[in-house]
């Protein structure tokens, strides 16, 4: 094996970051192993960040390129915002993954290989002509190959499994030996498998035997080939109790934070979409919280349903991807001329159409601010993180309920399905924001239901109050009694009073991310690009460049501070997933020059490009800065198709023993 | 869900202080009438009363209901009724829609309120055009309707409200039409079936198919052309000189004639509201060598859809606290003091 002289953090001491990508075959159980694998990482105290990526087709052809799945793991002995940008380890379970992942690896990085998959077959599916084992092609690379396969089916020998059930401890032994390698306990593990097959005993021995003998070969092997035993030490961090928690996971709980905080049942409209069904399928296994979830039989009905929910005094909610965001529009707007409370989760994927359902992308911005016919002003939020998505479900709540509003609260597909450490909050550290409807009349006598209060929201009353009989409806309607009126002047007014109570809602001030609040650049951004921009920032602030990170989590109203804020610097660089949607809310509302860093690829920005982009700021080489950035090859996979509304069969659910992944293909490869 | 408790109210009682503005003579002020007049008849709480319509001339109704009342958007009116029944399975909901409303925009939300089974009552207005957008044909509209947007004559196959209804699996038909005196006796059956009730009321629309229904609805010759429908009651027409028998060779429905009252002889058949094959060749029969069926053509209540999910959480929940903290604490957790973590 040639060993070039390269900057992998195998090679050092004690690195403090290391970025590990297990790819294989979607029945190979590739998922599994990496949420797995991340637990581990999460109790040995590193900071980590994780990306899986897997194919739309539910059950791929088995060894193709476009059935490959990939779980991307970043995870250090300093804060990690990021999955990493090219993995210094690449577990690749046939060639398939090889091929698909290799563009990725850092060049001297590690390559895990099964060479038991390299058969002819194999090969030829994953279009190479010769086996790249063996011909010598990755020779700028560390290669350790030995047939997993074989030593799975030997460790598992014991416990009388046919070969075809032996191998689907594959994924098992593969993740024994990265636990030998990063020096991680395998006594969790044990105890997992022991509780996920109780009543199957003989299946978790022998998928504990393939890991004990996965992490054995690990301390042979040392002895002889480029394998060796990393340590990264634990991150700093402030004391107190931690898990991992999923983009989704945060939102679900969240919401039932939210509902409590508001002292109000919660009703959750929704309909299969990928990638927000996860929150649907978390939030039905919570009705001891008051949650009531409801499959609807489309979009429509999901969003109407959780009006119906909120006009009935309960909170509505409803989840989404772009999509079926558009079809919900109309009824959104039922929301906002009825004003009711309505949280609506966009959980945004690549677009238009159908487009990527599985890749994550930003690009409903536009629809989630203005995407309603009439003038139909609505918050928006969006989150940064796994774990920001817990605060900003609640935030939203909160605008929702005090305002007498539809919120739209944006995540997406990597914020959703990414797992990060988070220092569980304690609920009562928030503030209570208790509902309180309308049980009397409002006006002498009188019942006005459209009476604003110093906010400008008007009452909620439940049906079956007595003496406060009233219809409400989408027409427009009289600006106090809510009867129809169609007059010129009522409805002027009342477009300004829908608008003055949005642009009115009390928005924290805008802070700084990272950096001065004033200088040279501003890198602005929203939403899951705040690890990369983040880490960017960092590098170019170390490097002694006057730059800036500045993150904004309420998109509609902004913060009344981000015009000054902004026109504080000479240059804006606003770095999106999209063709630059927020750069024009920004130029708009502000007249700032905000220059666009555009990408499209259904891929994460990466630090380096990020970085790069900021370089050119400090160049001097004119007309050089911002602009689109190509798809880089650095990549984590992406599917050859995605044909329809795939899916995450095998999204993993950290934290809720119920919802362990196995249900889904990717998990059929725990033997069971 | 609390026993309703029964209110004394008029029919003054449940209008409201606006201006009714449907055409003069439109259908839909008798079936407004026959409502209000049928609610006290039913002890009903004006508070906790809900009328939700979709759009069109019918869905205006609840603005002219003093109760409770939301005017949603066109189709939608199944799904938000759906929202409200679960959040508050103690209100008493009307809905109101139409047959552009319910069986074209709307017919998906529909179906799928009945199949659910979510209780409350559904009217239908059917007037076979659409009339607030001035006189489209609509999916019940007959072949050959000309109208402005089929000028020569349409040639879609109508819909017909009361099988999708059967078929979408509700388990009560009713049928009844907008100046029928026998509207209010449908529509309080409906209100006694626990479960989503469907009722076909043909309305004249006076400006756009005037007299459409007239074949079987005009005072003249009714008798020979509307079946009524009582449960146990033979099914007697035409004064008791015609009946309806079931043709045992097709497995269809028949006219038979009755000599001197005997309908037994004739072999007329009893209307037991509980059988869903009879239902559904009576919805079928067609107009013209038969009467028109009306009243309640099957009743058969089973469990509601509200009923099922109050009970799946109530069970979910057993043994179980809503305590927020052990569940943000929930799975594999680590603890941190200082910089070293240990599993817990």
């Amino acid at each position: 094996m040639a060993t070039q002289a390269a900057d992998t953090p195998l090679e050092a001491e004690n690195p403090d970051a290391v970025v590990v990508r297990f790819a294989g075959d979607s029945g190979d159980g590739m998922q599994l192993t990496g949420g797995q694998f991340t637990l581990s990482t999460a109790l040995a105290g590193n900071d980590l960040a994780t990306f899986p990526d897997f194919p739309a087709e539910i059950r791929a052809p088995q060894g193709t390129l476009f059935g490959v799945s990939a779980f991307q793991i970043n995870f250090g002995s300093r804060q990690i915002n990021t999955a990493g940008d090219a993995p210094d380890v690449l577990v690749a379970m046939n060639p398939a993954a090889l091929k698909v992942n290799l563009a990725a690896l850092k060049p001297g990085g590690l390559i895990i290989a099964d060479t038991g998959e390299f058969t002819k077959r194999n090969l030829d599916k994953a279009k190479y002509e010769s086996n790249p084992l063996e011909d010598g092609s990755l020779a700028k690379y560390d290669v350790l190959a030995f047939d997993i396969s074989a030593l799975t089916i030997e460790a598992v020998k014991p416990f009388g499994l046919g070969n075809k059930d032996a191998l689907r401890s594959k994924n098992m032994w593969t993740l024994g030996l990265a636990l030998w390698m990063f020096d991680r306990p395998r006594e969790p593990l044990h105890e997992w498998l022991r509780a996920k097959f109780k009543t199957k005993p003989d299946i978790a021995n022998a998928n504990i035997a393939a890991l004990d003998a996965g992490h054995a070969y690990g301390e042979t092997a040392e002895l002889s080939g480029p394998l060796k035993q990393v340590h990264v030490a634990p991150v700093a961090s402030a004391p107190g109790l931690y898990r991992t928690i999923t983009g989704a996971e945060a939102v679900s709980l969240g919401l039932v934070a939210g509902a409590q905080l508001a002292e109000l049942p919660m009703f959750f409209g929704g309909y299969p979409i990928t990638p927000a069904s996860a929150i649907l399928h978390h939030l039905t296994r919570l009705k001891e919280f008051g949650v009531t979830t409801f499959q609807a039989e489309d979009e429509i009905a999901a969003v109407c349903a959780a009006i119906g929910a909120s006009y009935a005094g309960q909170l509505g909610v409803t989840s989404s991807s772009g999509p079926g965001i558009a079809l919900k529009t109309e009824a959104i707007g039922l929301g906002i001329m009825t004003e009711l409370p309505l949280v609506i989760v966009n959980s945004q994927r690549g677009g238009p159409s159908t487009g990527l359902p599985t890749k994550t992308e930003q690009s409903d911005l536009y629809q989630a601010v203005y995407g309603r016919n009439g003038d139909a002003p609505m918050p928006v939020i969006a989150a940064r993180s796994p774990s920001d998505a817990f605060d900003c479900a609640i935030e939203a709540c909160r605008i929702a309920v005090q305002y007498m509003t539809p919120v739209m609260l944006l995540t997406d597909g990597y914020i959703a399905n990414a797992a990060e450490p988070w220092k569980v909050p304690d609920p009562a550290s928030y503030e209570k924001f208790p509902v309180e409807f309308l049980t009397e009349r409002n006006d002498g006598d009188r019942l006005l239901p459209y009476k604003r209060d110093v906010k400008g929201a008007r009452p909620w009353i439940k049906p079956g109050t007595p003496g406060l009989l009233h219809r409400i409806g989408g027409i427009e309607k009289h600006e106090l009694t809510g009867n129809i009126d169609y007059s010129p002047d009522n409805h002027q007014r009342m477009t300004d009073a829908r608008k003055a109570k949005v642009e009115g809602i009390a928005v924290p001030d805008q802070d700084v991310a990272l950096g001065e609040s004033t200088g040279k650049l501003a890198v602005v951004g929203w939403g899951s690009t705040y690890g990369p921009i983040h880490q960017a920032v960092g590098r170019a602030r170390r490097k002694g460049l006057d730059v800036s990170h500045i993150h904004v989590r309420h998109i509609w109203p902004l913060p009344a501070n981000l015009g000054a804020l902004l026109k504080g610097f000479d240059k804006i660089l606003l770095p999106e997933m999209n063709t630059g949607q927020f750069k024009t809310v920004l130029r708009d509302q502000f007249l700032v020059d905000a220059e666009p860093l555009t990408k499209t690829s259904g891929q994460p920005f990466q630090i380096a490009e990020l970085e790069e982009a900021i370089d050119k700021y400090f160049d001097d080489i004119p007309g050089n800065e911002g602009g689109e950035v190509p798809a880089n090859e650095q990549q984590l996979p992406v599917s050859e198709s995605g044909h329809d509304d795939g899916s995450y069969p095998d999204a993993p659910f950290h934290g809720d023993d119920a919802a362990l992944p196995g249900e889904g293909s990717d998990t059929g490869a725990v033997n069971q | 869900m609390n026993a309703p408790v029964k209110i004394e109210t008029t029919l003054k009682d449940w209008e409201t202080d606006q201006e009714v503005r449907w055409c003069p003579g439109c259908g839909d002020y008798a079936i407004l009438k026959a409502v209000q007049r049928t609610l006290p008849q039913l002890g009903a709480d004006p508070a906790n009363t809900v009328f939700i319509s979709g759009i069109g001339c019918s869905s205006r109704f609840p603005y002219y209901m003093e109760s409770y009342g939301f005017h949603t958007i066109h189709g939608r009116a199944p799904a938000v009724a759906t929202g409200v029944k679960l959040a508050n399975p103690d209100l008493d909901i009307w809905l109101v829609t139409g047959d552009g409303d319910g069986l074209s925009i709307g017919g998906n939300h529909l179906m799928h309120v009945l199949r659910r089974n979510v209780n409350m009552q559904i009217m239908l207005f059917n007037n076979e055009i659409y009339g607030l957008t001035k006189g489209q044909y609509s999916p019940t509209s007959r072949e050959g309707t000309k109208s402005p947007s089929t000028p020569l004559g349409s040639y879609d196959h109508p819909a017909r409200p009361a099988a999708f209804a059967l078929g979408s699996g509700a388990r009560f038909v009713g049928r009844g039409f907008d100046v029928s005196k026998n509207l209010p006796d449908v529509l309080k059956a409906a209100h006694a079936h626990q479960g989503a009730a469907f009722i076909e009321i043909f309305q004249n629309c006076i400006v756009y198919n005037k007299d459409v229904f007239n074949d079987f609805a005009a005072p003249k010759g009714a008798e020979d052309r509307q079946l009524w429908l009582e449960n146990g009651e033979p099914m007697l027409f035409a004064g008791g000189a015609r009946g309806i028998a079931l043709d045992r060779d097709r497995l269809e429905l028949k006219v038979v004639d009755v000599v001197d009252g005997d309908w037994q002889a004739a072999e007329v058949l009893v209307h037991d509201v509980t059988n869903r094959s009879i239902a559904h060749m009576l919805i079928e029969m067609p107009f013209g060598p038969f009467p028109m069926a009306l009243g309640v053509l099957y009743d058969d209540p089973r469990p509601t859809f509200e009923t099922a999910v109050i009970e799946e959480r109530a069970k979910a929940s057993e043994g179980k606290t809503a305590d927020l903290a052990k569940l943000l604490g929930k799975g594999q957790t680590w603890t941190v003091s200082g910089t070293a973590a240990d599993p817990v």
